[in-house]
């Protein structure tokens, strides 16, 4: 259907491989997800090789230089995760630049964008549990961050008296986070996206404290990533499986959006609170928002100048 | 597999029905899913109306469609206001053109003049496919029933972790006293 | 043998050389600093989750500590003023011992920085022509270039006067002048840098305040002289060296307008986010108060206040502070209150609650805690052995003599 399928190892087989490979090392089968957990992780000085402990900043590499690296990541990944992964850097459209809109009249507060946000972008799914977005829920009436909820958990939502406001990454033309790393291991990219350089981050988390929205997450032990639940169409600057130590963001689903597709968290709002376009093309979705609608972006006096915006539709 | 189902339909809905209609802004076809009809009663006519005798009273209906609770202005409406008389597979427009139950958004439009148009340009509602290309739409009975078109609340996704409460016990206690503060009362 | 040669073979015999007290001393620290890199080892091979830290709360325990001490690190230049710039004998006799404690200092926020990082093993990302620097937007790498920097300072000054006193000659003063007067901004630059990295971003409305840099600077100068007062009457005590009387006292009276003017900046601070009370007084009400059932805090923070006061009127009083034995209970008092009011009452409310108004209690783990006492230890075992090199020298024991090592005379420390 889609013309982004890769093809890939039979999941259910590679599963049962795993399987088989862990029941002849003798463990108990219900101890078994652990140990594929503790498969998808490499942590410190468990570089693959010298080329890749002195892999240059993702910026400074020449096409060839790429190349290699994205075929060292594939073979990596392939061989950790059991299964085929693919990894791409597929360059910024030209003319492009990413917007994105939120409704906030329609958002019902289901959560539905933060898991289909996880499962696209292979996050760590507990321990860290890395979520990219934040749903708050605010009581009418309210706007005070300190008096939002994001662990509230009814039966069912919308609940009566309250709105809903998911905050990720705003992806601000002006971006902190960008300012503070002291090695230039995050970046903004000229179709907007602001992105991280896994491989050159060193975890000194001052983008964590420079940036207003909570945009940022570290990866405080080895992200734990299912191989059965790994995502395996993948972009270098985006959804590849991430190390312990890094920091990680919303990347407007890199690896989607370069290709024309939507990111996740659009496609699984079932309310179509969420809209995305290419702010610099007039006839675009999101720019029919912001020249009908009213609209705004949060912490405005920060000057940080989000290209995400919410609106009441 | 869903979406897949979907999107195959809308490329059935929007291949079958080519040239219907001449080109225009207003009559912009789009990629919509079939419409979530009811198999028990479609099709209307020849399952059960055209053997029978149209009352055009306005009335609460007793004998059929009794789960039909209308909750969109009842006040003012009733079936055959947008359902045809003639041709009960049919919905009408207020001029009195006939339309496809796949073509409801104009029925809808009629009334909720800015939802259409936001609609028709993709605010409105949900978009699927490609932010510069082909989008897949939805109808507005894809979300909205149209007897009770107040969205249905739905079971939220799981709260998120509190950060650290798998690993340090000093934060399973605030996940602790947090579950306590929001779920006291707060059942709808 | 060359003079250098012999000069570092007569340091490595006395760095080795010592009492009981001083076997006792360093064994003890050796210990807990080997406790401390246990723990790293374990750090390393778990990750940062092995600590408290986490997403809301995204530094701890080390970036406290790592504020505290380049405090203290800065603090060197209120010995290096009056003993360089004015020529005042009674501290000119113990800038070195001053400066080797900036030494050891920093020492220690650099492994504080490392020891937080995600990839340490990353380091030479940092390192310009073969990393990186992002330099000059990012107020951290500016921290990185002066604190190596200041380190660099702090280590040449001394090492060259001792080295030429080794030899029994007068260093140079012209090579030497500019290092000792360029070192001077640098301690104030140090400290000021640390504060802007902080200060820098309007995210954390508690660190967004202009009067961060001075508060920063003023509590420098209680902390780091607090330290250098009660390490010198046991250096005095232990070794040949004479410290006078005279240059304590000094220290203890600038610690006293030091802690004034402090005092005064956080009464300014507090007021502006009180009175004017907007969303930004939340982070200090979390500190002061304790907020939404968070009040981890406040005990720290009051007992921070009460020991600062005290310790200002202590040292205010000439009385008291000249009374060994009230002088040096501020000193303790206004060790433990800065450390406390700079390093987790200044770290921990900038983050809490967080930018999204979430309110999350950080705690240091066992292992983070054992990690931040080996460090320290690995502070004091530089600083102890400095000294163990810098005293002789002073008092004239350790002196290069024609005729080979004879010069290395037994410390009883």
């Amino acid at each position: 259907m889609s013309k982004h399928n890769v093809s890939t190892v039979d999941p259910k087989k590679a599963s049962r491989r795993k399987f088989l490979k862990g029941m002849a090392a003798g463990a108990a089968a219900a101890a078994l997800p652990v140990k594929a957990l503790a498969q998808g992780s490499s942590g410190f000085m468990t570089y693959g090789s010298w080329e890749e402990y002195f892999q240059k900043n993702f910026q400074e590499m020449t096409p060839e230089e790429v190349k290699a690296t994205l075929k060292r990541l594939e073979e990596k990944y392939t061989k950790q995760y059991g299964k085929k992964v693919t990894v791409k850097a597929t360059p910024p459209m030209e003319n492009v630049l990413f917007g994105y809109a939120l409704d906030l009249s329609r958002c019902i507060g289901c959560r539905r964008c933060v898991y289909a946000c996880v499962k696209e972008n292979n996050q760590s799914r507990r321990d860290p549990q890395i979520h990219y977005i934040h749903v708050l829920r605010f009581e009418n009436g309210e706007m005070e961050f300190e008096k939002s909820e994001r662990y509230y958990n009814p039966e069912k939502v919308p609940e009566e008296g309250h709105y809903y406001m998911p905050v990720q990454c705003q992806h601000c033309r002006k971006a902190p986070c960008v300012k503070a790393c002291p090695v230039r291991a995050t970046w903004t990219e000229d179709d907007g996206i602001v992105v991280v350089d896994y491989n050159w981050c060193i975890g000194c988390r001052y983008c964590m404290a420079a940036c207003p929205y909570e945009g940022r997450a570290f990866n405080w032990l080895d992200p734990k990533l299912p191989p059965e639940e790994l995502n395996p169409d993948t972009h270098y600057l985006g959804n590849r499986p991430r190390m312990r130590g890094v920091v990680e963001k919303c990347t407007f689903c890199i690896q989607r959006t370069r290709e024309g597709r939507y990111p996740a968290c659009v496609e699984a709002c079932p309310v179509g609170a969420r809209k995305f376009g290419n702010l610099l093309d007039p006839e675009s979705e999101i720019r029919y928002i912001l020249e009908n609608h009213r609209v705004f972006r949060l912490k405005e006096d920060l000057l940080t100048e989000p290209k995400f915006y919410y609106f009441f539709g | 597999m869903k979406r897949r189902w979907v999107l195959v339909a809308a490329l059935v809905c929007l291949f079958a029905r080519p040239g219907l209609r001449a080109a225009g802004a207003e009559e912009e076809v789009f990629a919509v899913p079939p419409p979530p009809l009811s198999e028990d009663y479609y099709p209307c006519a020849e399952n059960c109306h055209n053997d029978q005798e149209t009352d055009p009273t306005p009335r609460v209906l007793e004998e059929e469609h009794t789960d039909i609770k209308l909750h969109h202005a009842e006040q003012f409406r009733w079936c055959l206001d947008c359902h045809d008389a003639d041709n009960r597979d049919k919905l009408h427009l207020q001029s009195g053109e006939k339309i496809d139950f796949s073509e409801s958004y104009r029925l809808c439009g009629q009334c909720h003049g800015a939802k259409y148009r936001d609609w028709k340009k993709g605010i409105h509602g949900k978009r699927t496919g490609y932010w510069n290309g082909k989008k897949q739409y939805l109808l507005c009975a894809n979300c909205h029933n149209p007897h009770n078109p107040r969205f249905q609340p739905l079971k939220p996704e799981p709260p998120p972790k509190v950060p650290g409460s798998g690993t340090l016990k000093s934060h399973a206690k605030g996940k602790h006293l947090k579950e306590q503060t929001h779920d006291g009362g707060e059942e709808k | 043998m060359n003079t250098l040669m012999e000069f570092l073979v007569g340091t490595f015999i006395l760095a080795f050389r010592g009492g009981k007290k001083y076997y006792a001393w360093m064994g003890s620290l050796i210990l807990i600093a080997l406790v401390g890199l246990g723990a790293w080892v374990y750090q390393l091979k778990t990750g940062l989750g092995i600590t408290g830290m986490r997403d809301p709360v995204s530094w701890g325990l080390y970036i406290a500590n790592f504020t505290f001490l380049v405090g203290v690190a800065a603090a060197a230049v209120l010995l290096v003023i009056p003993a360089y710039i004015y020529k005042w004998g009674p501290i000119k006799e113990i800038v070195l011992l001053g400066e080797l404690l900036a030494v050891a200092a920093i020492s220690m926020c650099l492994m504080f920085v490392t020891f937080d990082l995600g990839h340490p093993e990353r380091f030479w990302h940092l390192i310009p022509g073969l990393g990186i620097l992002n330099f000059p937007i990012s107020m951290l790498s500016w921290d990185v270039v002066v604190l190596n920097v200041y380190l660099a300072v702090n280590l040449i000054v001394p090492v060259y006067i001792l080295y030429n006193a080794y030899q029994g000659r007068e260093p140079n003063y012209k090579v030497l002048w500019p290092l000792i007067i360029f070192s001077i901004p640098a301690a104030v630059s140090i400290h000021t840098v640390t504060a802007f990295l902080y200060n820098g971003f309007p995210s954390r409305p508690f660190w967004n305040a202009s009067i961060l840099a001075p508060r920063f600077i003023a509590s420098a100068f209680c902390s780091g002289p607090s330290f250098i007062i009660l390490a010198f009457q046991l250096i005095r005590k232990h070794t040949q060296i004479k410290i006078q009387d005279r240059a304590i006292f000094k220290l203890a009276e600038i610690i006293a307008y030091a802690m004034g003017i402090n005092l005064f900046l956080l009464i300014a601070e507090v007021f502006k986010e009180y009175y004017s009370a907007t969303v930004h007084l939340a982070p200090m009400k979390y500190l002061f108060q304790g907020l939404e059932g968070h009040n981890e805090l406040v005990p720290f923070i009051w007992t921070a206040i009460a020991f600062n006061t005290i310790a200002f009127f202590l040292f205010l009083t000439p009385k008291t502070r000249e009374n060994f034995f009230t002088l040096n209970l501020g000193c303790v008092l206004m060790f433990i209150g800065v450390w406390i009011e700079k390093g987790p009452g200044l770290i921990l409310p900038g983050f809490v609650p967080t930018p999204l108004g979430e309110m999350w209690s950080y705690a240091p783990t066992v292992p983070e805690v054992l990690i931040t006492l080996g460090i320290w230890a690995i502070g004091l075992i530089i600083y102890t052995l400095l000294l163990k090199v810098a005293i002789p020298i002073e008092v004239g024991e350790f002196r290069q003599i024609k005729d080979r090592l004879h010069g290395i005379v037994g410390q009883n420390q």
